[in-house]
């Protein structure tokens, strides 16, 4: 008893504690963090160079997607998957992926327009899918009323109804979709990236997509008019801002109220 | 662990030896000296303490102003955005956050820098005198001796029987706030009407939906046909009927005996309520094949007739036997062939009363 | 009030205008008895003391921004198409209950800050309530005589929850309608009686027609009714006892020590109300609450990710979340003689809020029963001064957070970066073993602070000033205390566990022993407050007074 209670005393134990409690916090986090799956899917469909495109794949992409885009066990084939996910995945940052991981993240893309477009063009080569959508639908002058009804029956439950972005099984999670373009919203409904599921012309029209488009647009130009919006997160964040905003500056003044004047 | 926990004084100073008494306890000093405050002493400093209150007053005159010219000055009406109502509402609150905060801060002030800041010592009382208490016991005493209530059982067992059983029709009368439950929730629109099978229709427009529309890795958000058109209790029949329609690769269902013609060529429909509490589930992944309940995170498994993999759940979903009728469109075969959604008391029976 | 007296009422003559206006409202109702007794009433001043008044005042402002919005809402669930200026919603098939709160939202001057305040002010109140029944239990003001206080304050924090509830109901958008779904759910899983409950609630099926009028009925006029009537018992109550006091020099149980009513006290008491009021309002203006725009009218087919309950009734989400449905092969849903029982739901629902607020209520007498203590108290503890106490309160704390933070799992997961399902995990241990390791680690840390002060009583205050003696030994030199200060550090009771005593058969009853089991748990890790002996000793003990050796520490780190 006696001995422990002098080395707690030790100077070095506090350095010794402080190691202890970094080292387990950081292994617990490591645990937490390790998760299962991984993988992303991607589609076809396009025109010109597809020649470049071939030697960029080739270079790029073909490590894990196979020779010809046959797939390997680290990718899935991309033969038939269309020119609008290549757009969507190239054109997000997300594909080429950084590592193995429950889902590929958004990143600065790594290939400018031309290379995406070159890229887009091969894999629509290889077999048809869906293609980039046209301009007209991307114009975000659709009926944002009946955009929002779709978009709270089909999408609300992962990305949040104000598409503040929700959370999946194991690590995976719904993205928020605040500064996401509107091609790239409709490339994602059309080819269903990841785990989303695929919203095909024949679930929602393609008027639908961009009134979707338009309600997207719309609420998140508009903000809210109640102010900050505290990442539209819903009651957990209020409840956290409340105990800790509210109430910390309320104790605040209850402590200049009871303290003594000098 | 230290050594006082065994309360043994020998080996602590710090554990008291029994029965210490006052003496060795430190005597109460009393109220320290009250100490006066720069504006008790300085003239000049309670004049400065006085303008300050003065201005945190004329703070809150400024507030109610801007809440004023918030109010009256900008326009709601006709073409006024959201910005429009953000900035009324930030002013709004600001002015109302001024002219309070300005009056209370101000009182506060006034309080704490001038007026007499002595504390004083008041005497407690007894909540009750001895007097009192005797007295009252004997009141009571003598009310109860005067009822007779002890001598008389039968009076006190009556009225004791009477005052349990009147509140009754207290509870009663509140007979009529719902229907009866009945079998209502072990049905739903999916029935075949008149020998005519519904048709799965799109949420939210009813518009039906074609087995081919069905692609692989699509989810479709399905509403009975016929719904949307009905005048009385849209929602309530909605709140059983909505149904999660979703194709896969055919080889991965393995169909239990007896659902092997439920699906068609991969494509399945399962309830979307929730059979823990009743949130849709709604979270479709499509390459897992898994769906997730957003509320509570119940997690269930497609490829194994919807089995709950995870989380609070603890009945797989129940699923709604589909074909495609001669034009091609999806319709339900018959209802679910067991109550949809959350379980409750009465379930099994409906179960079993919906299978034989 | 005979004729006589009435004319001899003229006898004194008030001298200055607002002396006249007292004696006239005084010879018409009576007050000056009231006013004598209040007028200069003592209350003490701190700052843990004011939550009582921010819940108060919070439900003022509650009562006074709710009366405004019941001018404009219409609790109806008729279906109706929305018309009013919110563009993205435009045309949409709703409730009148949702449209007219869109309409106090967007088209009525001030409406939306109302609102705001409203929301603010509810979650406020029930959360300066939780931090004032924080402070009254871990200073131990629930003791006699404030017990039955203590209970009317736990009934006020189930109204309070009450409350928020049924008005976080009221406007009828998705999220509130899948909040009342779940609630459906969970009064379903009720044995016998649970779907007619439900079908009585809901008017029939759910949703129905009817509930959101109903919860509109309980919010706006029983629930209310009954706060307010708590109030007067529980503020009547605090005047009856008199208000506690920390300890401190010139402080005891026979006195109360503070500022006087009029006028001090009232002006800060007072003045506190617009310093509340004005925060709320601050809130309003910046932050938005409950944007019932971006959730949509309610809807049995959608739903958002991120669906929670307002805080005050998370843990009893989180504990729903918690709980497996499946553990192996074995389901907690199963059927008993024909009828189904829905452990899943009925446990995690039912069972940590049940044993929350019914080890709530009882705690002021489990305390007194183990610590056999009948004596009135009006003198706080500080929390480090009953260690097993405190201990016991921060781990009920640290288990009301688990299931807290268990009811946003799903933001914890998205925000972190880690798997929803291991943090699902990790919250089902912590349940288990968060409030044991919190409950050892309260109590080491209490008693470190009571060793620390007895350190500080004894040797004084450290003050980083380093000096050489003349043989070459450097100590640091310690301040001594003021008796006051000191007094502070001291002037505490130090209870020794009580052993089993016989009663008067002569028999020790086996209630008996387990109270003495109790009471050496209770009191059995202790530190003793130092004596003036000790001080004597301690002063005596080196040349140099005030000055702590190394010896000393030693013998205090046992």
């Amino acid at each position: 008893m006696k001995a422990l209670s002098q080395k707690r005393r030790h100077p070095l134990a506090v350095i010794a504690l402080l190691l202890m409690g970094l080292l387990v916090t950081g292994g617990l986090y490591a645990v937490a963090t390790t998760v299962n799956e991984a993988k992303a899917s991607t589609t076809s469909y396009s025109a010109s160079d597809t020649a470049e495109g071939e030697k960029l794949f080739e270079a790029n992409c073909a490590t894990c997607h196979g020779m010809g885009a046959s797939g390997t066990q680290d990718g899935p084939s991309l033969v038939g998957v269309g020119a609008a996910a290549v757009d969507f995945q190239v054109g997000t940052g997300r594909m080429p992926m950084q590592m193995n991981g429950p889902q590929a993240y958004k990143k600065p893309a790594q290939f400018n327009e031309e290379q995406t477009h070159q890229l887009s063009g091969y894999v629509a080569s290889l077999g048809a899918g869906p293609a980039i959508p046209e301009e007209h639908l991307l114009d975000e002058k659709g009926d944002a009323a009946a955009g929002g009804e779709l978009f709270r029956v089909n999408c609300a439950m992962c990305h949040n109804a104000a598409a503040a972005g929700g959370a999946l099984t194991r690590g995976k999670f719904a993205p928020a979709l605040a500064d996401v373009s509107g091609k790239h919203i409709y490339e994602a409904m059309v080819t269903g990236p990841q785990n989303m599921p695929v919203f095909s012309d024949a679930n929602v029209s393609p008027e639908g997509k961009r009134d979707i488009i338009t309600f997207l647009k719309q609420i998140e130009s508009n903000g809210s008019p109640g102010g900050a919006d505290l990442g539209s997160l819903g009651p957990v964040a209020e409840g956290l801002f409340v105990w800790i905003a509210g109430l910390g500056v309320i104790i605040g003044f209850t402590i200049w109220l009871t303290s003594r004047t000098s | 662990m230290g050594n006082h926990s065994d309360g043994s004084p020998n080996h602590s100073g710090t554990v008291a030896t029994a029965g210490q008494n006052e003496v060795e306890k430190f005597q109460d000093p009393g109220l320290p000296p009250h100490r006066l405050r720069l504006a008790d002493t300085d003239p000049k400093a309670a004049k400065r303490a006085e303008r300050q209150v003065a201005v945190l007053f004329g703070t809150s005159v400024v507030g109610t102003l801007i809440f004023l010219v918030a109010y009256f000055a900008i326009d709601l009406g006709e073409g006024a955005g959201i910005a429009t109502i953000r900035l009324q509402n930030a002013l709004l609150g600001l002015g109302t956050a001024f002219a309070m905060l300005g009056i209370g801060t101000g009182i506060v002030h006034w309080a704490k820098a001038l007026m007499p800041d002595h504390e004083v010592s008041e005497e407690r009382h007894a909540i009750r005198t001895e007097e009192d208490r005797q007295a009252a016991v004997r009141i009571v005493d003598d009310i109860v001796e005067e009822t007779g209530i002890k001598r008389r059982p039968l009076i006190r067992n009556t009225l004791l029987g009477a005052v349990a059983l009147a509140p009754l029709p207290a509870i009663a009368v509140f007979g009529d706030l719902g229907p009866r439950p009945d079998k209502k929730l072990a049905h739903t629109m999916w029935a075949p009407e008149e020998g005519k099978l519904k048709r799965l229709t799109r949420d939210p427009d009813g518009t039906p939906i074609k087995a081919s529309d069905v692609t692989l890795g699509s989810a479709f958000h399905v509403i009975p046909e016929g719904l949307n058109e009905l005048h009385e209790g849209k929602l309530n029949e909605k709140a059983k009927a909505v149904v999660l329609l979703m194709r896969l690769d055919p080889a991965s269902l393995k169909p239990s005996a007896g659902r092997e013609d439920w699906s068609y060529n991969g494509i399945v429909a399962y309830s979307k309520i929730c059979t823990h509490v009743g949130c849709p589930v709604a979270l479709y992944e499509q390459q897992t094949h898994h769906l997730l309940c957003p509320c509570h995170q119940s997690t269930f498994d497609l490829t194994q007739e919807c089995k709950v993999i995870f989380g609070p759940a603890s009945r797989p979903l129940p699923q709604l036997p589909i074909a495609v009728d001669n034009e091609g469109y999806l319709v339900a075969t018959s209802d679910f062939k067991e109550p949809v959604g959350p379980s409750y008391w009465e379930r099994d029976e409906h179960e079993r009363s919906i299978n034989s | 009030m005979s004729a006589a007296s009435t004319a001899e009422a003229p006898a004194f003559v008030a001298k200055t205008k607002t002396g006249r206006i007292t004696d006239f409202v005084d010879a018409r109702v009576g007050g000056s008895g009231i006013l004598r007794e209040f007028g200069r009433k003592v209350f003490p001043d701190h700052w843990s003391f004011m939550f009582g008044e921010v819940a108060l005042y919070s439900f003022v402002i509650l009562l006074l921004s709710g009366t405004f919005l019941t001018f404009f809402f219409d609790p109806s669930m008729a279906e109706t198409h929305y018309a009013g200026s919110y563009v993205p919603l435009k045309n949409v098939e709703m409730s009148v209950a949702y449209s007219s709160s869109l309409n106090i939202s967007f088209d009525i001057r001030g409406g939306l800050f109302m609102r705001q305040v409203h929301h603010w002010a509810a979650l406020l109140f029930v959360a300066s309530i939780a931090v004032h029944m924080l402070r009254v239990f871990f200073t131990g003001a629930f003791r006699k005589p404030r017990e039955m206080n203590w209970v009317v304050g736990s009934v006020l924090l189930i109204l309070a929850m009450a409350a928020g509830f049924t008005g976080y109901s009221l406007p009828d958008d998705l999220l509130s309608g899948n909040g009342l779904r779940i609630i459906d759910g969970v009064i379903k899983s009720i044995p016998v009686v649970g779907t007619y409950i439900s079908f009585f609630l809901f008017g029939g099926e759910f949703p129905g027609t009817a509930v959101i009028g109903r919860l509109y009925m309980l919010h706006i006029l029983l629930v209310p009714a009954l706060i307010l009537l708590m109030i007067v018992l529980h503020l009547f109550m605090v005047v009856v006892h008199k208000h506690t006091q920390y300890p401190g020099p010139g402080r005891n149980d026979g006195n109360v020590v503070g500022y006087p009513l009029g006028p001090v006290y009232a002006a800060k008491a007072g003045g506190f109300f617009f310093i509340v009021f004005g925060v709320i309002a601050l809130m309003a203006a910046f932050f938005t609450i409950n944007p019932i725009w971006n959730y949509g009218p309610y809807d049995p087919s959608p739903v958002s990710a991120g669906t929670q309950p307002d805080w005050y009734i998370g843990f009893v989400d989180g504990a729903l979340r918690l709980m497996p449905g499946v553990i192996g092969d074995f389901h907690f849903e199963y059927v008993v003689f024909g009828y189904t029982l829905t452990l899943n739901v009925l446990l995690p629902a039912l069972v940590p809020a049940g044993i929350l607020f019914t080890v709530m209520f009882m705690y002021p007498w489990i305390e007194a029963w183990v610590t056999k203590d009948t004596r009135e108290h009006h003198v706080l503890d500080r929390p480090r001064n009953a260690p097993t106490r405190t201990a016991i309160g921060v781990a009920g704390f640290v288990w009301y957070c688990v299931m807290w933070a268990a009811a946003g799992s799903d933001l914890i997961a998205t925000h972190f970066h880690v798997s929803l399902n291991d943090v699902t995990y990790w919250l089902r241990a912590l349940f288990f073993i968060g409030p044991v390791i919190a409950f050892v680690v309260a109590k080491r840390v209490a008693l470190a602070l009571q060793r620390k002060d007895r350190e500080i009583a004894l040797h004084g205050r450290e003050t980083g000033r380093i000096v050489r003696l003349p043989h070459g030994e450097f100590i640091e030199v310690h301040a001594p205390l003021d008796e006051y200060k000191r007094y502070k550090l001291v002037g505490f009771e130090s209870p020794a566990p009580l052993p089993a005593v016989p009663n008067e058969h002569g028999i020790v009853t086996r209630k008996e022993k387990r109270r003495a089991f109790l009471s050496k748990w209770f009191f059995e890790d202790r530190v003793a407050p130092a004596t003036p002996a000790e001080l004597e000793a301690a002063h005596g003990h080196h040349g140099h007074p005030a000055v702590g050796s190394a010896e000393e520490n030693k013998s205090l780190s046992h």
